[in-house]
């Protein structure tokens, strides 16, 4: 049944290869695949999800897909929604229609299929298919700086994902088994030096997928120039990946590992919220402010991984990561479809020619509130829940008689980067909506009805799980 | 039907049409090509009839002395098949390349003379399928020879081209250099153990009495195989016996280069197996042998990828490239005492030929038409076909990205498998060299990819396809998509492939 989820799209896909309707044929299968995934979310405790077809006999790998736990419904309820969000709000350029639809389709079904896949070789390998188009579509269909942008991304993550595949190979040969189930029932089994080589490996690959400092600087440059929903799916979703990687192997399998390395990730983290913060701070385009804040907001996500690290009896850092994770992933798409409407709109995205927009586009201006104040973390929106969760996991163990361990310390300091985001959103979102209008606002228009339907979706969906929370959280028990 | 009538078949369609082609007056010589590519697919669908002696042991035929020097196991069927598909996808290349190399020859722009070209690969592809069945030394070389001797004329055929004939007499005098050093690396053999073929040299290396021989008399049959190894690492690529494979790669019509650089690297990999089995199943030897090839393995993976990050040709490249994957391959040689009946040196070796096959042949039909309608092989000459001819260059991707290692592609699982092993065997530096090695054919084989898709077109026409190139490349791009996620089909030919004998102690009285 699952497989069916993961298949969707990239049927779509070759269907549009081969010649169907690229803009229906995409809406219609990424509307399907949300109806599918709402229901998996439903009845995800039922086995008839699971799927499994032997490839190869040794070393024993299998196409398996399943939901092992609560964590990967809510990644594919999130890929789902995310990738009808970018399939509806794109607009193609002209007569490359297939390729732009087409390559959304292809990195929705890797992503997918990363988060669905119980063997760890398809885990790996249906990422690095989505990974390719996302490279390619940077380089094909970007703006500005393409090539540069693209062939960074690519370098980065093509190396990123090298090195990731060292430590899984090493994880999989000292399990001997490539099942990531059978994997997680044997942890312990595996010897303090060789967790300390493996974690590390896995940090500094899945940390280069997910933009952690100081392997970051990929991704600002690469979100700016890709087109939309690219820059949706890879931002929202795809550079989730990492992070879920480290949640489902790296914390269960490589602990003792893991402990080794908690002092460095927190310095790194803090790099991802303090410097990059300032770093957003200081941006006068939009989309490179966007593309920085992603990557900033990693940090808050991070803290909750080294929460888990130091006090691994603590599944509320664990819940904390993954709402934050969903959260962050339908507003960071939100503002990238609302900042590519707005340079539709005016044609620039440089905050020093915008101003006063909210005059002649009230419905984008209240939209883009909204998003802006989501990514700030405004309580009633799905980030607060998530990072209220964060900061409340890193004091798991306080009692108030013992010192502040490194993870608290962190988190005090990691709180400034809330002051910080507000500072560069708020500042972004008065140089755009209001003050006097510009050449460029006076005359934009606001933001279509079509265009309205990927936003209110996504809107929906953040006010949902913030003022609700448990409907992510009972998921997660 | 006793297996060397596969060989003898194969010889008689070279002769026939040799003949055919000299007495059948005909301007164009495109059905020599495609008439042989016929008689090729039928001599492939003989294959399963094929037989040793062991199948039916009353036959006449099954007790001849032929089989001292000849067999016919799982492994030699797989390579006879390797041969023959290969050569077929070559002859075929070659039929639409017939402007290009009629350009070149004695009458230029006609046809007249070209026809050998077409008949040529038959007798190599006949001398790689007795490569693949030889367990004498003396019987390798002679079809070694054969092999060769037919590149040497296939590599300068294109006379008047001053890059071809570089290439051929680069060819022909390093190829003679090497034969050189197989001789007399057999030479060494033959005077150290008294005999040249393999399973004999097999028995005495485990003989308790010779085993007290040779632990103070090893030298000279050590000596023998390391000359040996130049002999046959001239032939795969291996450095530092690759110095010819650029120039030569570059220069000999895109037919041969294709043919070169994967049916000529995947006879000298089976001689390979069969000539180290004996060596590496003796405690004596087998220490010393795999010491050669994994300092073989990590100087060819280090060299290879990364002098062809710097390459701008293609062609150049792919001749890097190739040299990369002997890196690979020999890397998973080296992990011999690793495997067990499922998983083992033999079968990834051939598992990792037969993708390799795809991807590498798939990349040259392309390079073969971009060479005649762009008149170059540069990086540059690719230079926005995602914007002229998106599945062409769409092929291409997945092509390209499968000789890179990305995964649900045919060559990630080739590459996954040497790197399975080689941690099974505890080669912990050549697994560091071999995934610095896997990062940079990431980065040079992107670079093609980016050309096609993120550059400005330099010429507008699109590159049209003939029929039989196209048909071509769907089918192997395809199969490496198909091979990448179901590996089955391939490995279902080496199913039957017999583990590598391992013997850990000789008992001495």
């Amino acid at each position: 049944m699952l497989a069916l989820i993961v298949l969707l799209p990239l049927a779509a896909f070759l269907a549009i290869l081969l010649g169907a309707p690229a803009r229906l044929t995409s809406i219609g299968a990424a509307a399907l695949n949300l109806a599918l995934a709402l229901y998996a979310a439903t009845s995800w405790h039922c086995t008839c999800w699971a799927f499994s077809v032997p490839v190869l006999a040794k070393p024993a790998i299998n196409l398996a897909f399943g939901f092992p736990d609560g964590m990967s419904v809510v990644m594919v309820l999130l890929t789902a929604i995310v990738t009808l969000a970018a399939v509806l709000s794109g607009k193609a350029p002209q007569g490359r229609e297939a390729l732009y639809y087409g390559s959304s389709l292809l990195l929705s079904g890797g992503a997918l299929g990363a988060f669905a896949a119980t063997d760890m070789f398809f885990f790996y390998a249906f990422h690095e298919l989505a990974l390719i188009p996302t490279f390619l579509m940077i380089g094909i269909l970007g703006r500005g700086n393409r090539r540069a942008a693209a062939w960074k991304i690519t370098i980065y993550l093509g190396l990123g994902s090298i090195v990731l595949l060292a430590g899984l190979v090493w994880l999989a040969a000292l399990s001997g088994t490539f099942d990531m189930g059978k994997m997680v029932a044997a942890a312990g089994s595996i010897d303090p030096a060789a967790q300390k080589g493996i974690a590390g490996l896995l940090i500094v690959g899945f940390g280069t997928l997910i933009s952690l400092f100081p392997f970051h600087s990929w991704a600002a440059p690469a979100y700016a120039s890709a087109p939309a929903p690219i820059a949706m799916l890879h931002a929202g979703v795809l550079k989730k990946f990492g992070l879920y990687g480290l949640l489902r192997l790296a914390i269960p399998l490589v602990p003792e590992g893991l402990q080794g390395w908690l002092n460095p990730l927190l310095f790194l983290l803090l790099g991802n919220i303090l410097w990059v913060g300032y770093v957003t701070v200081s941006q006068k385009r939009l989309d490179l402010l966007l593309g920085n804040s992603s990557v900033m907001h990693m940090g808050y996500i991070f803290l909750a991984v080294a929460a888990l690290i130091a006090f691994p009896e603590n599944p509320l850092a664990r819940s904390a990561a993954i709402v934050l994770m969903f959260a962050h992933g339908i507003s960071i798409a939100l503002l990238f479809g609302l900042a590519d409407r707005i340079e539709r709109s005016t044609g620039s995205i440089d905050l020093e020619d915008l101003g006063g927009l909210a005059k002649s586009a009230p419905a984008m201006a209240f939209m883009f509130g909204i998003a802006a104040m989501a990514s700030i973390g405004l309580p009633g929106l799905a980030n607060f829940a998530g990072e209220v969760l964060v900061f409340l996991s890193a004091f798991k163990s306080y009692n108030g008689t013992s010192g502040l361990a490194p993870v608290q310390i962190a988190c005090i300091l990691s709180i400034w980067g809330v002051v910080i985001s507000a500072v560069y959103m708020l500042r972004a979102y008065r140089n755009i909506f209001q003050g006097p209008s510009s050449a460029l606002t006076a005359s934009a228009p606001d933001i279509s009805l079509a265009d309205r339907i990927p936003a209110l979706l996504l809107i929906i969906v953040l006010f949902a799980v913030g003022l609700y929370p448990n409907l992510l959280l009972n998921l997660l028990k | 039907m006793p297996a060397y009538y596969l060989e003898a078949l194969t010889v008689t369609l070279g002769i026939a049409l040799l003949m055919a082609e000299a007495f059948i007056p005909s301007k164009t010589k495109g059905w020599v090509g495609i008439a042989g590519a016929i008689g090729l697919a039928g001599i492939l669908g003989l294959t399963c009839l094929a037989i040793g002696p062991e199948a039916k042991p009353t036959a006449d035929w099954a007790n001849w002395s032929l089989w001292n020097f000849y067999t016919f196991d799982s492994l030699a069927r797989f390579y006879k098949i390797f041969a023959l598909v290969c050569t077929l996808l070559v002859l075929l290349m070659g039929v639409d390349y017939r402007k290009i190399l009629a350009r070149f020859t004695d009458h230029p722009g006609s046809e007249a003379g070209t026809g050998e070209y077409h008949a040529l690969p038959v007798f190599a592809c006949a001398g790689m399928m007795w490569l693949a069945s030889a367990r004498d030394l003396a019987g390798a070389f002679v079809a070694l020879e054969l092999v060769t001797i037919t590149f040497y004329i296939l590599v300068s055929y294109m006379r008047r081209n001053v890059g071809s004939l570089e290439a051929g007499v680069k060819y022909l005098i390093l190829g003679a250099l090497s034969t050189g050093f197989l001789v007399y690396g057999i030479a060494w053999i033959y005077g150290s153990a008294g005999t040249m073929s393999l399973p004999l040299i097999g028995t005495i290396l485990l003989d308790p009495a010779a085993c007290i021989y040779y632990q103070t008399n090893l030298t000279p049959l050590l000596f023998g195989v390391a000359l040996v190894m130049v002999g046959l690492g001239f032939k795969v690529g291996a450095v530092p016996m690759q110095m010819w494979i650029p120039d030569v790669y570059q220069g000999a019509p895109t037919p041969t280069t294709a043919f070169l650089s994967v049916g000529s690297k995947a006879a000298g990999f089976i001689l390979m197996i069969r000539f180290l089995e004996p060596f590496l199943a003796s405690p004596v030897t087998r220490g010393p042998v795999l010491a050669l090839l994994v300092v073989l393995a990590c100087a060819t993976l280090l060299f290879g990828n990364l002098a062809a990050i710097a390459q701008t040709n293609f062609k150049r490249l792919l001749a890097y490239s190739s040299i990369a994957h002997a890196g690979f391959l020999l890397l998973a040689l080296a992990t011999w005492q690793a495997g067990d009946a499922q998983l083992n040196a033999p079968k990834v070796v051939s598992f990792y030929l037969a993708t390799y096959l795809l991807m590498t042949l798939g990349v040259f039909f392309v390079l073969a038409q971009v060479r005649i309608q762009r008149d170059g092989e540069n990086i540059a000459d690719f230079n926005g076909l995602g914007t002229t001819n998106p599945r062409l260059a769409l092929a291409l991707t997945v092509l390209l990205a499968a000789l890179a290692g990305v995964p649900l592609t045919a060559g990630f699982i080739g590459k996954f498998f040497v790197f399975y092993l080689a941690v099974e065997a505890h080669l912990w530096w050549a697994v560091g060299i071999a995934t610095i090695a896997a990062g940079a054919g990431f980065y040079y084989y992107f670079k093609v990819i980016r050309a096609m898709w993120w550059m400005p077109p330099t010429d507008s026409t699109p590159v049209s396809l003939p029929p039989i190139s196209t048909g071509c490349i769907a089918v192997l791009t395809a199969a490496v998509l198909l091979i990448g996620i179901w590996p089955q089909p391939i490995w279902s030919l080496l199913r039957c492939v017999n583990p590598p004998r391992v013997v850990t102690q000789v008992i001495l009285d």
